[in-house]
């Protein structure tokens, strides 16, 4: 449910320029580029370029995000989250108070979920991959991100690379998990706490990957494990992960280079069975050809006689027309 | 170093009061005594009156505390995070005060340059984190909430999951009102955990009057009088020093 200042903050037309109270910088509105519980995100334009401009009714929110993205670009050579450049507050005569915002490097790309769509379900291990890999960073950075979903997924590119939006849910290890959503969310199944553990992206990460294969509306009825692998069992890709996908809703990664490391091998084994299969069925059906083949050899030198005498005539005749027009 | 206790209490509700003091008057009864009220009004289909709204605003608003209404869905999420926010405003006015004192009366976080606000905000979640929490759970019982309750079990059951999390200490109560005998009723004591909860739930019948104001006036007796919010303050003095 959205308050008064929130509402007015999402409809700010195009061409409004926001100007900063302590570090003079303007930044003048493009489009909105989405909205949440405690903020909403426009493009925008300055005078270092095309960037995204977060304003938000809650200055603890903000500054609280704004922490976070702070010490992530400290972490050197990763891309965790968008980049910060800039956070000030907007005296502005239309909300007749201040209202915090702070800029971030403007990341272009679609969403996680429209991505899968258009490009094809090969693409959520993938992605999922990548997505671990920077997980582990943050990990070992003694960060949770906490509101883990595919909304706060972003894939840039070409190549596709998958980034990590919204760092509002983002929490120091051993803390309360700060911001989640329900269907991501361990505590919301029933299947761990909401302390901020690895282990809870991880169990994030499988519900994405559920999510994505079958995109219907989950909700908790009962014992959510039974359903989770009732889901798992009923859907051909995610039955193939089953192992990796139940080890991560259990809670027993403890670190997302194991998940990385469990999907790989899943990968390669399914690779490697299938390319057996393969070699197999190849083999058989080249025996049965050759046993065609050698039945049929009488009757297809026949036939390329044949072939060779039309061709033959139809050349003559080709000929023939052109000498005597 | 020891830290002090917040207290609140949380008021569930879809409606207005009908017998008794004015509650709005005893939200602000709390408040003088260092417990923060706050209020979710739960919608079924159909929309709450503009007097019920209103009143669920007032609460909240002398209480010190947050308001929201939302619609039996949403329980579990809305519990968490009036709770969560509300503690965090809480910290916020003392870490506030706290500041006044080191910068001058007329200095508040939004005077401060952004750079700044971000080390008070470091302050305000290591509290949040860290702080003795009690919660007084206020749950009206009347006709009309008699459908909501199964919803609002899972939202408390969810609320003690979210704040167990935290590095400190909570504690919960739970009382019903209008009560069997007077107003309010005690069914669960405080108590570290909620799971008491599941078995007291389906025993409770639901009565006709709707008497919030009372029920506030006597939750507040239920806590204890030694540590106030003012021992917050207190104690964490030291702690304020050692880290700025
Ligand atoms: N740096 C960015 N580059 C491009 N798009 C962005 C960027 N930051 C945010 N967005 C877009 O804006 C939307 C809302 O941003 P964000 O998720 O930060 O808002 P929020 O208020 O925190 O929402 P939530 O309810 O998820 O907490 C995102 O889903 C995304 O589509
Ligand atoms: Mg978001």
């Amino acid at each position: 449910m959205m308050n008064h200042t929130l509402k007015g903050l999402c409809n700010l037309r195009a061409g409004t320029v926001v100007t900063g109270k302590w570090h003079h910088q303007s930044y003048k509105l493009l489009k909105p580029l989405g909205h949440g519980a405690n903020g909403v995100v426009y493009l925008a334009e300055s005078m270092k370029g095309i960037v995204a401009l977060k304003l938000s009714d809650n200055s603890e929110a903000v500054t609280s995000e704004v922490n976070v993205l702070r010490r992530f670009s400290k972490v050197q050579g990763v891309a965790l989250g968008p980049s910060l450049l800039d956070v000030d507050d907007w005296v502005t005569p239309l909300m007749k108070k201040h209202i915090p915002f702070y800029v971030m490097e403007y990341i272009k790309g679609e969403d996680f979920s429209t991505f899968i769509r258009k490009r094809g379900k090969e693409w959520i291990v993938i992605l999922l991959l990548q997505l671990l890999s920077a997980l582990d960073k943050l990990h070992q950075e003694g960060w949770v991100f906490g509101d883990l979903k595919p909304e706060n997924l972003l894939v840039a590119g070409p190549p596709p690379t998958v980034r990590l939006l919204d760092v509002g849910g983002t929490t120091l290890q051993g803390r309360a998990i700060k911001e989640f959503t329900e269907l991501y969310d361990r505590g919301y199944w029933g299947l761990g706490s909401r302390k901020a553990e690895p282990s809870y992206d991880l169990f994030a990460v499988a519900m994405i990957m559920i999510q994505s294969c079958c995109p219907i509306k989950l909700e908790r009825k009962g014992d959510g494990r039974h359903q989770l692998i009732s889901i798992i069992q009923a859907d051909g890709m995610l039955r193939k992960y089953q192992a990796v996908l139940m080890k991560a809703i259990d809670g027993k990664y403890k670190r997302a280079s194991e998940m990385k490391q469990d999907l790989l091998a899943t990968i390669h084994r399914s690779a490697h069975s299938h390319s057996k299969q393969r070699a197999s069925k190849k083999t058989t059906q080249k025996s049965q050809r050759s046993k065609k083949r050698k039945r049929g050899k009488a009757k297809s030198v026949v036939e390329t006689a044949l072939i060779i005498a039309v061709l033959l005539c139809a050349y003559a005749i080709y000929v023939y027309h052109q000498i005597l027009p | 170093m020891r830290k002090g206790t917040l207290r609140q209490i949380l008021l569930i509700t879809d409606g207005c009061s009908n017998h008794g003091e004015d509650p709005i008057a005893m939200a602000a009864l709390a408040k003088e005594q260092g417990i923060t009220v706050n209020v979710i009004g739960v919608l079924d289909q159909d929309t709450i009156d503009e007097s019920g709204l209103r009143e669920i605003e007032g609460i909240a608003l002398s209480g010190g505390g947050i308001s929201q209404v939302v619609y039996a869905k949403q329980l579990s999420q809305t519990v968490q995070m009036v709770t969560r926010k509300a503690m965090t405003q809480t910290l916020q006015g003392v870490v506030n005060k706290e500041l006044k004192q080191i910068l001058g009366p007329d200095v508040s976080l939004e005077d401060l340059p952004p750079e700044k606000r971000g080390e008070v905000m470091e302050v305000v979640d290591e509290l949040g984190e860290t702080v003795e929490l009690e919660v007084l759970i206020l749950i009206d019982t009347s006709g009309s909430m008699k459908t909501k309750l199964p919803t609002v079990k899972e939202a408390l059951l969810d609320l003690s999951l979210s704040l167990n999390a935290r590095i400190g200490d909570n504690r919960f109560a739970v009382f019903v009102f209008p009560g069997k005998r007077g107003n309010v009723e005690k069914i669960v004591d405080w108590t570290p955990k909620m799971e008491e909860l599941s078995t007291v739930f389906p025993k409770l019948t639901s009565g006709g009057l709707t008497p919030t104001g009372p029920a506030l006036r006597e939750a507040l007796t239920y806590f204890e009088r030694k540590r106030s919010l003012r021992s917050l303050i207190r104690d964490d003095e030291s702690y304020f020093e050692g880290s700025m």
